[in-house]
C-alpha cells in the first residue's frame, strides 16, 4: 500500500476536519445510525479503518451509499467525532474521479414521479454524483 | 416588520402549500415576506468538506443579498444549509476568503446576516400566546404528532434550533392552535432523505418506524416544515400511512384563512 494509501487517509482526513484519533470506538455513533442495518461497515467501525489509512477499503463499502447524512451519529458522539463527515469525505474521494458518478441520470427519469420534491434530486446528486 | 425570504426550488413547485400559507399567515400576524430578489437554489445538502467551496456559493449569494438583518427560511434543508454556511462564513477562515474570492464583491461577506426559520419568528418575534389569540378556529380535540426529522436540530451547536434530542418549539406551536401536541419516540429521527431515489425500501422501513411509532402514542396526523420529509412520510411508509401537513397548512387553518385561500384560488 501503504504509502499512497496512508497519504490517501491523510487527506481524507484534512478535508474532513475530523479529529479521528479521539475515537474511543465506543459503537454510540453505530447505535444511533438509522442506516446502520443496511451498512457493510458500521459508523464506528469507518472510524476505525480509517485511522488505520484503510481508504481503499472503505472506498468500496456500501456504508457510502446508504449514509443519510442525518448527523445522528455526529450528535450523539461522547468524543466530538463526526463519523457524516468522514463518511462524506470517502465519498468525495470516490466520485470525484472521472467517470465515478454512482446514479445514472439517464435512468432517473423512471424513479422520479410527479409528486418527488426537486429537494430530493438535488440531494442525491449532490450526495452520489459529480 | 418586513422580513428577507428564501423559499428556495421546492417552495415554488413541489412544496406551494409551505410557501402560500406561511405568506397569508404572516399577513394576517403583521409581517411580511419579502422574497430575495435573485435567489438560488442552496444545494438541497450542506457540503460537509472543508474545499466544497464551489458547492458554498449559492447559499453565500443569497446570504450576502439579504443585506439587511435577517433572513427568513421555510424549507428545513434551505434552512439547514443556508445557517451552516453562514456559520462557515463567520468562523472559518479558509472557507471565508477562497468564497469571498469566488464571489468577487466589492464587500466582503463574513456571516452578518442572520438566518431564522418562520418558526423562530413565530416563536420569538410575534409570540405563541400571540398567536394563541389570534386562532379563529381552534383546533380543539386534535392529535397531533411534530415530525421534526434531522435538519432543524442537528448540529444543535450551529443549528441552535432547540433542544436536538427533546426539542419542544412545534409542540408549542401545535399547543397555540388550541390542538393537542403529542410526544412519539421517532420524532427526531431520519426520514430517510435522498435515499428515495437510490433506495426506494430503505426510506419506506425509515418512515414506517416513524408512523408506527406516532401511532403507538395516538398521533392522527403529523406535521411537518421539510418537503422531502412529507414527500417520504406520506409516499413511501410500508405497510401504513397517515395524513401529513406542513405546519404552515395547520396555521393558516387556525387563523381561519385555510377557506379563504381556496375560495380565491
Ligand atoms: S460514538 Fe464517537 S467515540 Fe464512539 S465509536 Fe462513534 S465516533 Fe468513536
Ligand atoms: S449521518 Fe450517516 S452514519 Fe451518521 S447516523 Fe446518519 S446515516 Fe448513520
Amino acid at each position: 500500500m501503504q504509502i499512497r494509501e496512508m497519504e490517501e487517509a491523510a487527506e481524507v482526513l484534512r478535508i474532513s476536519t475530523v479529529k479521528a484519533e479521539n475515537c474511543m470506538q465506543c459503537g454510540k455513533c453505530s447505535a444511533a445510525c438509522p442506516a446502520g442495518a443496511r451498512m457493510d461497515i458500521l459508523p464506528h467501525r469507518f472510524v476505525w479503518e480509517l485511522m488505520n489509512g484503510r481508504v481503499s477499503l472503505l472506498a468500496k463499502s456500501g456504508t457510502l451509499w446508504q449514509c443519510l447524512s442525518c448527523f445522528a451519529c455526529s450528535a450523539r458522539c461522547p468524543r466530538g467525532v463526526d463519523p457524516a463527515r468522514l463518511i462524506e469525505a470517502v465519498r468525495l474521494t470516490v466520485i470525484r474521479r472521472q467517470g465515478a458518478n454512482s446514479i445514472n441520470v439517464d435512468e432517473l427519469p423512471q424513479v422520479i414521479d410527479e409528486n418527488m420534491p426537486q429537494q430530493a434530486i438535488v440531494s442525491a446528486l449532490r450526495k452520489y454524483n459529480k | 416588520m418586513v422580513y428577507n425570504y428564501y423559499p428556495g426550488c421546492t417552495l415554488s413547485t413541489k412544496a406551494k402549500k409551505l410557501d402560500i400559507y406561511a405568506r397569508a399567515a404572516a399577513k394576517a400576524l403583521g409581517f411580511e415576506l419579502a422574497e430575495l430578489k435573485e435567489w438560488q437554489c442552496c444545494g438541497a445538502v450542506y457540503p460537509l468538506a472543508q474545499d466544497a467551496i464551489g458547492e458554498r456559493l449559492a447559499a453565500a449569494r443569497s446570504l450576502a443579498a439579504a443585506e439587511d438583518g435577517k433572513l427568513v427560511t421555510l424549507c428545513s434543508a434551505c434552512h439547514h444549509v443556508l445557517k451552516r454556511v453562514n456559520a462557515d462564513m463567520a468562523a472559518n477562515g479558509e472557507i471565508c476568503a477562497k468564497v469571498n474570492a469566488y464571489l468577487g464583491e466589492e464587500e466582503t461577506y463574513h456571516g452578518q446576516t442572520e438566518v431564522w426559520h418562520y418558526l423562530e419568528i413565530l416563536k420569538r418575534e410575534i409570540g405563541f400566546d400571540e398567536i394563541a389569540r389570534r386562532v379563529k378556529n381552534p383546533l380543539t380535540g386534535r392529535k397531533i404528532g411534530a415530525y421534526y426529522g434531522c435538519l432543524l436540530l442537528r448540529p444543535a451547536g450551529v443549528m441552535q434550533f432547540d433542544d436536538a434530542e427533546n426539542p419542544g418549539i412545534l409542540e408549542d406551536f401545535i399547543a397555540a392552535l388550541g390542538a393537542t401536541p403529542i410526544i412519539y419516540d421517532y420524532r427526531n429521527e431520519c426520514c430517510g432523505g435522498y435515499l428515495t431515489l437510490t433506495d426506494k425500501q430503505a426510506t419506506g422501513e425509515m418512515v414506517g418506524r416513524v408512523i408506527a411509532s406516532a401511532r403507538q402514542k395516538g398521533v392522527a396526523e403529523l406535521i411537518t416544515a421539510c418537503p422531502l420529509c412529507s414527500y417520504n412520510l406520506e409516499v413511501n411508509a410500508l405497510g401504513t400511512e397517515m395524513p401529513v401537513h406542513y405546519f404552515t397548512e395547520l396555521l393558516a387553518e387556525a387563523l381561519g384563512l385555510k377557506e379563504e385561500e381556496t375560495a380565491c384560488r
